[in-house]
């Protein structure tokens, strides 16, 4: 992997040499891990992909994978910069200040950070709204479950992951009033062995669903191994466990990107804080297994309408979080900016949020 | 706690233990000819990746472990010649060993990832698998825990009763002493790494076939690190090493249990219990230089050259 990001890099300073006006719009990409990790970076190299075949000869795209989040990044951002991209998009949280600092020095240059909060005129950042996806995942789980235990494998305990552990816990709570739900931290974005421990401790103790909220397959396929369920992240995970994959929820980043990179060449780029969930198809439910119950199915896609349609917002007070203080009011949808700040447990999870 | 639980915990803790005690076989016999091979999380790597390709073409999974344990060796191989050979300093060529393997690993298998492979399904040994608690704690595993069993048996028997045993011992004692009387230290120590190469090539593949059968990048995730410290925590003992590593299997996969018991317990803390319970291995046998003498193999990553004997 060192010697293709070398060799990108070396593409990288002969595409500044030779770039020139006439060009097609040249779009830079830098994954923190491989694109071959089946979640996170892969389906962000998969809207790069829907980019080309979108645009064709009009775009050119780059990308570095496997960049550690540091000063490595910087100088590869700052690379992509020189190269002549007119448009880079950073997508790890990690990626937030180098791309802050290389933006300050490339002002013709635009920058997009994924899951971050910095902004400058020409740095605009792009949220998922993937609570929306786990709320629909706790009601299938509270529907599927037997032993009325849901698990949940937490990666690290920030707003996006807290967040998405509060809506599946709503979600499962909305259609099964005794279900409780077990959380692990397994402290790790991406280590299918870590993964696997984590998962079988939960099923150990009588957990039938799992949740995963780390990026591998490797949750689902210790649930198939046991006959038990479990849910899919990020991408399309079913050909991992075909019994016990539910659904998986799916990240799909091409229409942002295409709607990006047509408002650079249109002139009408300019730097927002966008979030993006199932109206903006974004998000999917993909691979929905057959083998689910009738009722659970039909229940699964009256959600998935209701959240598409934008009728019914997960976060929507009353919410009290489980110290028992009115964590949302009545009436009030959380706003985006409230959103990045969720820091509690909704009422009736056991646990403490670890510090 | 309910004893159902913690015989779920004792069979999950074997299973985790596996792959530390496959690779701390192989390097104690490493070490016991006295040589330091830190390259244990290139090899396993290397293993795993191989491993899976060769069962996923052939869809052979024991033709996968073969296959995994000759990476293994091959790999310890341009670490012996190196090392042997060419008197190469064996911390810095064992870490670049490391390395090498952690990036050829991902370029061999990049392919190859998010493939997924039937792995090696459990069986059941009749009779002992019905023995209350211990049958599910021991003996309901998949054939390569097994195989761990039998190896660790066998290793016991030859280091510590046959003459073989002493002589790799000899080797690692005191090299100059042994080719005095005639052993051929270099063989020897080829084949003491060797075989470390093949035991960490079975350990990658006991990962990528049996425990989350997929191949992913750098997904042995520091357990040739941990075996490091094992070898250290066993003092060098085949059966403590055994011991050891359930022991690690347990502390890696107890911070997990406890969570989901509800406790709010740092996992950090938790997860870094097995290097402090080495630490202070480490600090209880320095503290004795005469037991430090007794444990170690003395001449322990010491480079031996026999042109340059007297």
């Amino acid at each position: 992997m060192k010697l293709k990001s070398l060799l990108v890099s070396l593409g990288l300073i002969a595409g500044a040499v030779t770039a020139h006006a006439e060009e097609p719009l040249k779009v830079g990409f830098i994954y923190v891990g491989p694109v071959g990790d089946l979640g996170w970076s892969y389906e962000h190299d998969m809207g790069r992909k829907g980019l080309e075949e979108y645009f064709g000869d009009k775009v050119k795209t780059t990308f570095v994978e496997n960049v550690p989040e540091g000063a490595d990044a910087e100088r590869v951002i700052t690379q992509l910069a020189k190269a002549g991209n007119d448009l880079i998009f950073t997508t790890s949280f990690g990626f937030m200040n180098p791309t802050v600092k290389v933006a300050k020095r490339f002002p013709n240059v635009k920058f997009e950070h994924a899951t971050g909060y910095k902004l400058d005129k020409n740095l605009g950042t792009y949220v998922l709204r993937t609570y929306e996806g786990r709320y629909i995942s706790g009601v299938a789980a509270g529907m599927m479950t037997k032993t009325n235990t849901i698990g949940y494998i937490g990666s690290f305990p920030i707003p996006e992951v807290i967040r998405d552990i509060n809506a599946a816990y709503m979600g499962a709570k909305s259609v099964n009033p005794d279900v409780k739900m077990k959380i692990v931290w397994a402290n790790t974005w991406y280590d299918p062995g870590k993964e696997t421990d984590a998962a079988n401790a939960l099923m150990d103790q009588g957990v039938d669903v799992m949740l995963q909220h780390t990026d591998s397959p490797a949750p689902l396929i210790a649930a198939e191994k046991r006959g038990l369920r479990a849910i899919g992240q990020a991408s399309d995970q079913s050909k991992f466990a075909p019994d016990a994959h539910i659904f998986s929820v799916r990240d799909d980043w091409t229409p942002y990107y295409v709607k990006r990179v047509q408002a650079v060449m249109d002139g009408t780029w300019e730097a927002q804080d966008f979030w993006g969930g199932f109206q903006d198809d974004m998000l999917t439910l993909a691979s929905i297994n057959p083998n689910l119950p009738a009722d659970v199915r039909a229940k699964i896609d009256a959600t998935h309408d209701a959240i598409k349609s934008g009728a019914f917002k997960p976060f929507t007070g009353p919410i009290k979080d489980n110290k028992g203080n009115i964590a949302v009011a009545a009436d009030h949808s959380l706003t985006d900016v409230e959103l990045a700040q969720v820091n509690w447990y909704v009422e009736g999870i056991t646990d403490e949020i670890p510090r | 706690m309910d004893s159902d639980l913690i015989v779920q915990i004792l069979f999950a803790a074997v299973k985790t233990g596996t792959p530390l005690l496959f690779i701390a076989l192989g390097e104690v016999i490493c070490e016991k000819s006295g040589i330091l091979n830190l390259g244990q999380e290139g090899m396993m790597l290397m293993g795993a990746v191989v491993g899976f390709l060769a069962a996923y073409s052939t869809g052979n999974m024991g033709f996968g472990v073969l296959a995994a344990m000759l990476m293994g060796s091959i790999m310890s191989l341009i670490f012996a010649v190196l090392v042997l050979q060419l008197g190469a300093n064996q911390v810095a060529t064992g870490l670049a060993l490391t390395i090498f393997g952690t990036g050829l690993s991902a370029f061999v298998g990049a392919g190859f990832v998010g493939q997924t492979i039937q792995g090696f399904p459990p069986i059941a040994i009749p009779f002992l698998s019905d023995i209350p608690y211990i049958g599910r704690i021991l003996f309901s595993h998949d054939i390569l825990v097994y195989f761990s069993f039998g190896m660790t048996a066998v290793l016991f028997y030859v280091v510590n009763k046959t003459r073989i045993g002493l002589t790799l011992k000899a080797v690692g004692e005191n090299p100059n002493a042994a080719n005095a009387i005639g052993i051929p230290v270099l063989k020897v120590r080829y084949l003491a790494i060797m075989f470390g190469g093949a035991m960490a090539g079975i350990s990658g593949a006991y990962m990528s076939l049996v425990y989350t059968p997929m191949w992913v990048e750098n997904m042995t995730a520091g357990r040739g690190w941990i075996a490091l410290a094992l070898v250290v925590f066993a003092s060098w003992r085949i059966g403590r090493i055994m011991l050891g590593a359930y022991l690690f299997g347990l502390a890696s996969i107890m911070h997990l249990v406890l969570q989901g018991m509800g406790w709010s317990i740092s996992p950090n803390l938790l997860a870094m219990l097995p290097y402090v319970a080495t630490v202070i291995v480490m600090v209880i046998i320095s503290a004795d230089h005469f037991k430090e003498k007794l444990l170690a193999p003395r001449s322990l990553g010491k480079p031996f050259d026999p042109r340059n004997m007297a």
